[in-house]
């Protein structure tokens, strides 16, 4: 994915995207869990060209001390992309982008993880993006999700994440590096897929009322893709070998 | 009524309806969600998933395998292969004239020192209280320490201890299961040793194989006649 053309088609008249994809067509998403032996638990994710790989720790002994919580366990979520995940190196320091995007991530997965019931204690996501190519906040929390439950930490349920968008003025799933860049709007959505409920909304551009009520539909449709790669993911990992 | 089981995940609907809702899932309206992956398990009128991942949480009446990190003057602090450090006090091992001034902890029980032990009380409040006043309990001066996921451990010791009691016989080995996922295994013949290891070993990895007393019984035997 190298950069932008100078006349990139978004959506030609047939109906397909810049990457051969239908308008409500997502990425080709591979999930797998486990994979890190020394992790509580692991989870790889390749979503499109995006390749990430996130290891949970815990409920373990919280350090700094002053950061427990005697009501509840406590949730930290480090984002962080390689300094070869995207064309030009990254400085390797976490920027103000990661900042938000672990924050964001952390508080997507705290209404899914029941820490309560582990008081005193903290649970440690660690996401590396090891290639980039746009959507990686929704594909991080998607393999975090799965991550989480590898780790065998109790969750009301899995959050799946995909995102929706506008580009060239029809409301597409899973917006990739072109369109976010040229498009006119990106909403990733994080979704609980059981309770449907959303733990994760963003916007960034501008949509009419009704564009922004297709929107949300979409993004929660590709949210139940994802969901069905989730749980395929972690079946596959623990009832591999054995039928019913 | 007929003993369901399902393969779940975490956010799964198991059923819906007046269910008592047991270990690992909760109750959202009338329907019963798994918040664990495992195996579910309808009983009359209760509902439970049997977790196949996860950490152990210090639950009253356990027995656990703990090993000694350190000492103040008043207590142990005991590794107990959780997120919560097992809390010994000297009262428990000296008796109730216990002085801070004139016993030496380190003289009962040293960092590094194995010890059985059974959780006496826990709260969400404080660290897990251990206590090894009782019989089968204490110090464990020999054996060898093998550690299993915790989640396995029901299936280590079998429905009502046949698993456990039949990889005792077969290999003349003492067993003593920690229910936090440490076993220690003590033998006077090395081959005894050696089998009984390589059998809990094998529970760990095919935990979930549907005839698994038979493969490991198969393992037992036929390991005996070579």
């Amino acid at each position: 994915m190298g950069g932008r053309e100078a006349t990139l088609v978004l959506l030609d008249e047939n109906g397909i995207r810049c990457d051969g994809r239908k308008v409500d067509e997502p990425r080709r998403i591979m999930i797998k869990a486990g994979g890190l032996k020394n992790a509580d638990g692991s989870a790889y994710i390749e979503f499109g060209d995006n390749k990430i790989l996130v290891g949970v720790f815990g409920p373990r002994d919280v350090h700094p001390k002053h950061m427990s919580n005697t009501d509840t366990g406590i949730l930290r979520v480090r984002y962080h992309m390689e300094p070869f995940s995207v064309t030009e190196r990254k400085n390797p320091a976490p920027s103000r982008r990661e900042i938000e995007i672990s924050k964001v991530i952390k508080e997507a997965l705290e209404p899914a993880v029941m820490l309560e019931k582990f008081p005193r204690t903290a649970v440690d996501v660690f996401i590396e993006v090891l290639q980039a190519d746009g959507g990686t906040r929704c594909a991080a929390l998607s393999a975090a999700s799965v991550a989480l439950a590898d780790a065998g930490i109790p969750m009301r349920d899995m959050v799946a994440a995909c995102a929706a968008g506008k580009a060239a003025d029809t409301i597409i799933l899973d917006v990739n590096n072109e369109e976010d860049q040229a498009g006119q709007a990106d909403m990733p959505i994080g979704y609980m897929p059981s309770l449907e409920k959303i733990t994760l909304l963003q916007l960034d551009g501008v949509l009419t009322p009704e564009e922004y009520k297709k929107c949300v539909e979409t993004g929660i449709k590709g949210c139940k893709i994802v969901y069905e790669l989730q749980r395929k993911a972690l079946t596959d990992k623990y009832f591999g070998n054995g039928e019913k | 009524m007929e003993n369901k089981r399902k393969y779940v995940i975490p956010g799964d609907v198991i059923t819906t309806g007046p269910f008592r809702p047991e270990q690992n899932v909760i109750l959202d309206g009338n329907k019963i969600i798994s918040t664990a992956i495992g195996i579910s398990e309808i009983y009359d009128d209760s509902i439970k998933v049997i977790p196949l991942t996860g950490k152990y949480i210090p639950k009253i009446d356990d027995l656990v395998i703990g090993k000694v990190v350190s000492h103040t003057s008043l207590s142990w602090e005991l590794d107990i292969n959780s997120c919560y450090v097992g809390f010994l006090p000297a009262q428990d091992v000296f008796g109730r004239d216990f002085s801070a001034h004139a016993d030496e902890l380190s003289s009962k029980l040293k960092a590094g020192d194995l010890v059985a032990a059974r959780i006496a009380n826990f709260d969400r409040t404080r660290d897990p209280l251990v206590t090894i006043a009782d019989r089968d309990l204490g110090k464990i001066d020999s054996g060898h320490l093998v550690s299993i996921s915790t989640s396995k451990v029901p299936r280590l010791i079998g429905k009502r201890g046949t698993m456990i009691q039949m990889i005792e016989m077969a290999t003349n080995a003492a067993i003593t299961i920690g229910q936090n996922g440490w076993i220690v295994v003590s033998c006077e013949t090395p081959e005894g040793l050696l089998k009984a290891k390589k059998a809990i070993k094998m529970v760990d990895e095919m935990a979930h194989v549907a005839n698994l007393t038979d493969q490991v019984k198969e393992m037992l035997e036929s390991k005996g006649e070579s």
